[in-house]
């Protein structure tokens, strides 16, 4: 059969187009984006016509696939792990809800923050939220667990979570697909106040979710996808690899025989039942999870009080953080571990900058000068491309905490009496998580300079599409920005002055002043003159 | 038959499409595939590389070990070096000489060279002088590829079968460019 080579991430969005989605929504985050960009390329979704736009931000995203799921139709919502903190509210509450058609929630992890300012394991919300995780471990199985997620979705009208890492979202092999599916017809809930969390029908809501704990623990037990290997004879050690882990330690024996027990977890709840027998047949237990060590302390701590040693992140038989690779499985194994010649002294780093010729280099230069007579530590900033200001030569802003928390720090500080306070924030990202923040500084006039970088894209990810495009001082005039104090240039090396006088005379301005220095992304305007050519 | 290859250079030099032509010459023969690459953040001008695998077995992790890369193909020297930690010990070092030259201090260019020189097997060309000679200004990158291809144990033809599909939405002249590059890198390796 004709293989497609696809990152984790396309197979399962095309493993979501094959399984019969009508609606894919999300917001752009590294490594997650690529799975909406391949909907949107994809001619099967044009042809059905499946929702496949940008959501202003994961919440918005999630709120609009819960509520495709209430029409009794197939939705899977996408993010990055940090995105799933942005959503956490619709996503708990979610667990309450369930599901009417099939809701799945992609997260893409990033451990080692390849591409993020944190590094934290959605598995916790899985286990949070009390709702069954499905965590892939190559990209076949990306594409089949769309499959088995929405089956087991309907089955028990539960959202279900797949979780993956960076290593498989970006990482291309033959993927195999099967039959099309046909999408759902729209049928209301059976039950009228499924979605109704009034808190008489929430208590019940809960019994329900912990009843069914049980089923979602059998499903584990019997899931195809955790494979439990006991005919090895060496007892004194026994392995627990979750996701991709285990193509790891598969890599260290190569084509030999793995010679202890091993359990592969792929589907949470952890299967106890097989845990249990694992601990019992083996002298110890070696866990390897790509991520936080969730399952070993869940082992080590609430269900057993035995003495059997249990190796893992938490004991140091494996770095507590970052990502996994089969080096340090092949150490917690006490295998041979190779390493070529170390890297050579003369090899200098080199760091991700921004781009020659980019916008936010003429923002940022002029900005240092407006700001040299008071000195560093003014400007708080977000999180995207213009985080990169952050590095030499522009050495422009000194805070990159959350989406959108510019704007709500840079009111806080001059809350507290720091003058000036700046906020930088993109243009999508304000689209994303400015708003709100804007709309408490517009309400108390803090004396604040919003400088929100307009690039016409969401341009850290890729150059994506995003919804507050074009209509920034509409929305700034709407919020109760005076029109007078939102300024508007182009950042060009020829306008320094012109930026420098902009940015002095709103620092100077007692309330909430907006700027907004416009001039496209060149990747956009790259991309853009190709199609034209 | 296995081949493990840490793939080098800077975002933007078109190692991706390196890999996608290997990718499909292996996918050809029926082989299995793995490929990681580098999204997001990293690609903005600083240093990336991408892991291919290839075997007539499956492929277990999609990360090459440290100290199995058969082959380090890198499309600038200084990140030629950068991966040496994953080379085997018989391993081969294919790089281009011309640096990418986009950080405040570039080391050396001469010990540069000299330390890839040092290296037990290695391959350093000017790939994008030979690219230029060529006329093919932007294939640098399929320049590199067929100074590589001798040590990918595929025939010429199966790369250049490869190339054309992988080239022929862009046109029969983009193709040609490309075989050009490829002939031009072949005679080099």
């Amino acid at each position: 059969m004709e293989k497609l080579m696809l990152l984790g991430d396309e197979a399962l969005a095309q493993g979501a187009l094959d399984a019969g989605i009508s609606g894919a929504y999300a917001y752009p985050g590294t490594p997650s984006t690529e799975i909406m960009e391949y909907i949107q390329k994809s001619k099967q979704a044009n042809n059905r016509n499946i929702h496949r736009m940008w959501s202003s931000n994961e919440k918005t995203a999630f709120e609009a696939a819960i509520g495709m799921s209430f029409a009794g139709k197939r939705a899977i919502v996408c993010m990055k792990h940090v995105g799933l903190n942005v959503a956490a509210d619709p996503f708990m509450n979610s667990a309450f809800t369930g599901a009417n058609g099939g809701l799945l929630i992609i997260v893409a992890d990033d451990p080692s923050m390849h591409s993020s300012q944190n590094e934290q394991d959605s598995r916790f919300y899985g286990k949070f939220s009390m709702l069954p995780v499905l965590e892939p471990s190559n990209q076949q199985d990306c594409y089949n667990m769309i499959f088995y997620g929405f089956d087991l979705s309907e089955k028990y009208s539960v959202p279900i979570m797949i979780r993956l890492t960076t290593r498989l979202a970006h990482s291309r092999a033959g993927v195999v697909r099967k039959v099309e599916k046909e999408e759902n017809p729209i049928k209301f809930p059976d039950d009228p106040n499924q979605f109704m969390l009034l808190p008489a029908f929430a208590r019940k809501k809960y019994k329900k979710l912990i009843e069914l704990q049980k089923a979602f623990e059998s499903e584990s037990t019997r899931s195809p996808f955790n494979t439990y290997d006991i005919d090895a004879k060496d007892k004194s050690l026994g392995i627990i690899a979750c996701g991709l882990a285990y193509n790891y330690l598969k890599e260290n024996y190569n084509e030999t025989d793995i010679p202890y027990p091993v359990l592969q977890i792929c589907h949470y709840p952890i299967p106890i039942e097989i845990v249990t027998d694992l601990y019992n047949y083996c002298d110890e237990l070696l866990i390897l999870e790509d991520g936080m060590p969730i399952v070993e302390e869940m082992i080590k701590g609430f269900y057993w009080s035995g003495t059997k040693k249990i190796k893992g992140r938490l004991d140091g038989s494996l770095s507590r953080d970052g990502e996994l690779n089969p080096n340090k499985v092949a150490q917690a194994l006490g295998l041979a571990d190779v390493h070529g010649e170390d890297i050579p002294q003369i090899v200098a780093p080199r760091p991700p900058q921004l781009c020659t010729g980019c916008p936010h280099a003429d923002s940022f230069l002029a900005l240092n000068e407006a700001l040299n007579e008071y000195g560093k530590g003014h400007v708080f900033s977000d999180i995207g491309c213009y985080t990169l200001g952050f590095l030499p030569p522009y050495n422009a802003i000194n805070s990159c905490v959350d989406m959108g928390a510019s704007i709500t720090m840079s009111k806080g500080a001059a809350d507290a009496g720091l003058f000036p306070s700046i906020a930088v924030i993109g243009d999508s990202t304000f689209a994303h998580s400015g708003l709100t923040g804007l709309l408490d500084c517009v309400y108390e006039k803090a004396n604040v300079v919003i400088v929100i970088l307009d690039n016409a894209t969401t341009g850290m990810t890729g150059g994506q599409e995003y919804t507050a495009a074009g209509h920034l001082e509409e929305i700034c005039i709407g919020l109760g920005v005076e029109k007078e104090h939102i300024r508007v240039f182009v950042p060009l090396k020829k306008n320094h002055e012109e930026m420098v006088k902009i940015y002095k005379e709103e620092i100077e301005y007692k309330g909430v002043s907006v700027i907004i220095p416009r001039r496209e992304c060149l990747h956009v305007l790259k991309k853009k003159n190709k199609l034209e050519d | 038959m296995k081949k493990d290859i840490i793939l080098a250079g800077v975002g933007g030099q078109g190692i991706l499409t390196i890999a996608t032509v290997i990718g499909f010459a292996a996918l050809k023969r029926g082989w299995h595939f793995k490929q990681a690459e580098v999204h997001g953040m990293s690609q903005r001008g600083g240093d990336v590389q991408s892991h291919l695998r290839i075997s007539d077995k499956p492929i277990w992790s999609d990360l090459i070990p440290f100290g199995k890369a058969d082959i380090i193909l890198s499309v600038e020297p200084m990140e030629a070096l950068r991966y040496l930690p994953y080379l085997s010990p018989d391993g081969w070092v294919i790089s281009n000489s011309k640096p990418y030259n986009n950080i405040a201090v570039y080391p050396d260019l001469h010990k540069i060279h000299s330390k890839i020189e040092s290296l037990k097997n290695n391959v350093l060309i000017d790939a994008d002088s030979i690219a230029k000679e060529e006329k093919a200004t932007r294939s640098m990158n399929i320049v590199m590829l067929g100074a590589a291809a001798k040590h990918l144990d595929f025939s010429f033809e199966e790369f250049e079968s490869a190339i054309q599909a992988i080239f022929a939405k862009k046109g029969e002249a983009i193709v040609e460019t490309n075989i050009r590059a490829f002939k031009a890198g072949y005679a080099k390796g």
